[in-house]
């Protein structure tokens, strides 16, 4: 447990088990993989600059999940701010192209976020509902702004963001070093981080106990929204364009990172560190299956194994 | 013959014995109390004749032959029946259908509704119910409910009939028509098994009683050998004082709540509770006693009135604001409303006022730990850790922690909703114990309950309720059970 210094002897072996299962799997990559590729400084760095946005989606929806909600709408969410960031820039160069860009996306994500969360907190929407909606609105939002056309002649600072070979870390990987620690201290050592634990617990009793918990719902979901929009900017700055497209099926991906992670869906548990591990599993998974040139369709099937197996691994520590 | 033997079951946990050489028999047609305190052994030797559970060790025997119960399917198939505290039912469907859950009568795979409802019509006039097959489990009344789970039972020709804390949420009304059935059941040969912690209903109806106590047989006895205090004894293990009745209330109002309406077509509801008083909520389960609470506490908004806590006015319909002026609530329910299950003690006895632990949002370990354990030392609650999961605790352990979560508020009102209910008797004298230290600290303390000697042993002045209406206020010179009783049932 994130808010717990000590553990029991089943969260010990899952947590762990999940380690040593990504342990596993790169060993295994780094054998198999022609040359080891797999291990060879680039493809690291590569990997993880493959999964900073997941990674940063996942967090997001890690909160969401421990609410015992659902956020559908991210990868949508994520593509309509990639469209307005690439149009709000305009002709902005240097460092205020960045500062705009960055500011619309957040706020785009954050403001469907937030929709998304008063429909949850204060209209009492199932969020399988509310966010599905808001997948919908937003994905057709994305298209109707941008003319079904994705908008280029991105400045050329923000397209460093996501592709700056010269740097030795690429920036999306630190963005999301800040957004995991960042997230990591609000879950396990703040107030809002155990309200959010206590609400996905048991939400009558947390109201009970004077929790704001439409406050608190409407902002884990206006956080989910953000991370979308931050997760937007990074894709156009690496596309170099703002795609209606893209983003497409991001949802799921992230939710599988936090699931395999080893948050419940049913709410009051989970952690940032395990949404890291899952997120990294997959795209572990992703990269060493493509360095194996297996067909895309069979990593999909692979994936939702894994997806499965790890679940399962969850229930059977918990008993 | 005896209907049923237990003999030498042991069980062990992951660090706890839970049950350790006990033996346990049942004669056809007798009624077995079964009592210890909370922990004791009850349930996991109930389990283990459920097929819940498997003992490690010991073996089972019905009407003199062994058997082998290792799931609960085989527990039915031997005529095992089990009614646990909380009931298996499926509240979206009919009584009928829920008593042949499972096995409707059907026809290539249709059911034969006819035969359905005359079936359980059937087995419901077996035991005197008045219910009809075809309601809806979800409008059933607790004890309605209970009665469909005893029908269930029966239907699947159980011979031993196991009633895990069957009085806990009826009234006494609804208890004299338990006893009635339970005697019914006696006449037809079928054995009982009733647990209970209210030791006045085993002399009422059981043969014999059986002690369990830190998972050992302590002994069983004919019920007619013993007294009261000598169960009490056997099951704490030492003798229980008793605390002899001191008031600390005051003149001086503490809480005024002035027609106050839940809802329109609602009767107004008026309160006053002073300062250093123990006022006690009487009334049948349904009088509206904790839908009242709940509005002054804020967890339902009501449609008018007011609630003036220390001559300033608190905002009706908000939880938090009732909170920060200063009132809490104890809930009946526990494990739905009181604890959060999955957090630990820590966590949920600092969750109401966690701020006060904190600082500019962040929490301060040091400080939190030494807060719950703080209250774990002084309402002495039993658990080798504050980390401990709510969810492993007792019934009664449970209920010091919520309670532990309101003393950390520091409120001056604490209303407690059936604070005691599925509590041991030990934990119980405790819980009480401190609801007096609370008033003699200048606390008003409400207490809804529907044991009537709790109401009488604590209450420094009673309001009886009937059907949402206050039907009448009793100080406690003057309280009695039958005048209480008349004002709860509106008789003469």
């Amino acid at each position: 447990m994130a808010s717990g210094a000590r553990i029991s002897v089943a969260e010990f072996l899952f947590r762990y088990g999940i380690v040593a299962g990504l342990v596993i799997l790169c060993l295994g990559f780094a054998i198999f993989t022609p040359e080891h590729l797999f291990v060879q400084k680039d493809n690291i760095i590569n990997v993880a600059n493959q999964i900073s946005i997941n990674c940063i989606l996942a967090v997001g929806m890690t909160f969401v999940i421990i609410t015992a909600g659902i956020d559908l709408s991210v990868g949508s969410v994520l593509a309509v701010a990639g469209v307005l960031v690439a149009m709000a820039m305009g002709g902005a160069t240097g460092a205020v192209a960045v500062c705009i860009g960055l500011a619309t996306g957040l706020a785009v994500g954050g403001l469907a976020g937030w929709f998304n969360g008063a429909c949850v907190a204060n209209f009492g929407l199932p969020p399988f509902i509310a966010t599905l909606a808001m997948m919908l609105v937003a994905r057709g939002a994305a298209f109707v702004i941008s003319h079904g056309q994705p908008v280029y002649n991105l400045p050329d600072t923000f397209r460093k963001i996501g592709q700056s070979p010269e740097l030795p870390i690429p920036i999306p990987v630190f963005i999301m070093a800040a957004v995991v620690a960042v997230a990591w201290v609000l879950l396990s050592k703040t107030t809002f981080g155990r309200y959010v634990l206590a609400i996905g617990g048991n939400e009558e009793a947390a109201r009970l106990s004077g929790i704001a918990v439409a406050r608190v719902k409407a902002l884990v979901y206006a956080m989910a929204g953000a991370l979308a929009g931050l997760a937007g900017v990074i894709l156009a700055s690496k596309l170099g364009s703002g795609d209606p497209k893209s983003g497409q099926f991001y949802e799921l991906d992230a939710i599988a990172a936090v699931v395999v992670g080893g948050t419940s869906l049913m709410g009051g548990r989970g952690s940032i560190f395990g949404t890291v591990i899952g997120a990294l599993i997959i795209g572990v998974m992703n990269n060493g299956l493509s360095l194996l040139e297996v067909d895309q369709y069979w990593q999909w099937i692979v994936k939702g194994g894994v997806i499965l197996t790890a679940v399962l691994l969850d229930q059977t520590a918990k008993r | 013959m005896l209907a049923l033997q237990m003999q030498h079951i042991s069980k062990s946990f992951p660090g706890v014995r839970a049950l350790s050489d006990v033996s346990f028999d049942l004669r056809p047609g007798e009624v077995h109390a079964l009592v210890g305190e909370n922990g004791a052994g009850k349930s996991t030797l109930m389990k283990i004749l459920a097929g819940a559970i498997s003992a490690d060790q010991g073996d089972i025997l019905i009407d003199d032959k062994p058997v082998n119960i290792a799931n609960p399917a085989q527990a039915i198939a031997a005529g095992v029946g089990v009614i646990y505290q909380e009931f298996n039912l499926v509240p979206h469907l009919s009584v009928a259908e829920n008593i042949f859950l499972g096995r409707e009568p059907r026809n290539a795979g249709f059911i034969r509704w006819g035969e359905l409802w005359a079936g359980a019509q059937r087995e419901l006039d077996r035991i005197e119910a008045r219910i009809s097959p075809r309601s809806l489990v979800a409008g059933l009344s607790v004890a309605q409910q209970q009665l469909v789970e005893i029908a269930k039972a029966l239907s699947l020709k159980a011979r031993i009939i196991v009633m895990d804390e069957p009085s806990a949420t009826l009234t006494d009304h609804e208890l004299l028509t338990l006893f009635a059935i339970i005697s019914t059941l006696k006449q037809e040969g079928v054995s009982v098994v009733y647990i209970s912690h209210r030791l006045e209903e085993i002399f009422e109806v059981a043969d014999r009683v059986t002690v369990l106590r830190d998972g050992q047989h302590v002994a069983t006895e004919d019920v007619a050998n013993l007294t009261r205090e000598d169960i009490v004894r056997m099951m704490i293990g030492r003798e229980l004082e008793t605390v002899e009745f001191t008031t600390s209330a005051t003149p001086r109002p503490l809480l005024q709540v002035e027609g106050l309406t839940r809802a329109v077509g609602e009767p107004p509801l008026s309160l006053t509770l002073h300062e250093g008083e123990i006022l006690g909520i009487a009334g049948l389960v349904g009088a509206g006693r904790t839908e009242f609470v709940r509005a002054v506490f804020g967890a339902d908004r009501p449609v008018g009135g007011s609630v003036t806590l220390d001559g300033v006015a608190v905002p009706l319909g908000s939880v938090r604001a009732a909170i920060r002026r200063g009132i809490g609530l104890v809930p009946e329910d526990r494990k739905q409303q009181g604890l959060i299950l999955d957090m630990a003690i820590r966590e949920n006895i600092t969750l109401a006022n966690l701020k006060a632990v904190a600082s500019g949002g962040f929490v301060r370990p040091k400080a939190e730990r030494h807060a719950a354990e703080g209250y774990v030392d002084d309402l002495r609650i039993a658990t080798p850790s504050i980390e401990q999961k709510a969810r492993n605790l007792s019934g009664g352990t449970q209920q010091k922690v919520a309670l532990a979560k309101w003393l950390f508020t520091k409120c001056k009102v604490l209303i407690f909703d059936e604070p005691t209910r599925g509590v041991d008797v030990g934990a119980k004298g405790e819980i009480h114990e401190i609801m007096r230290a609370l008033a003699r600290q200048g606390a008003g303390i409400i207490m809804i309950s529907s044991e009537l000697p709790e109401v009488l042993k604590m209450s420094d002045r009673v309001i009886v309720m009937r059907e949402g209406h206050v039907t009448g206020e009793v100080p406690r010179a003057e309280a009695t059970q039958e005048r209480i009783m008349t004002l709860a049932t509106g008789g003469r």
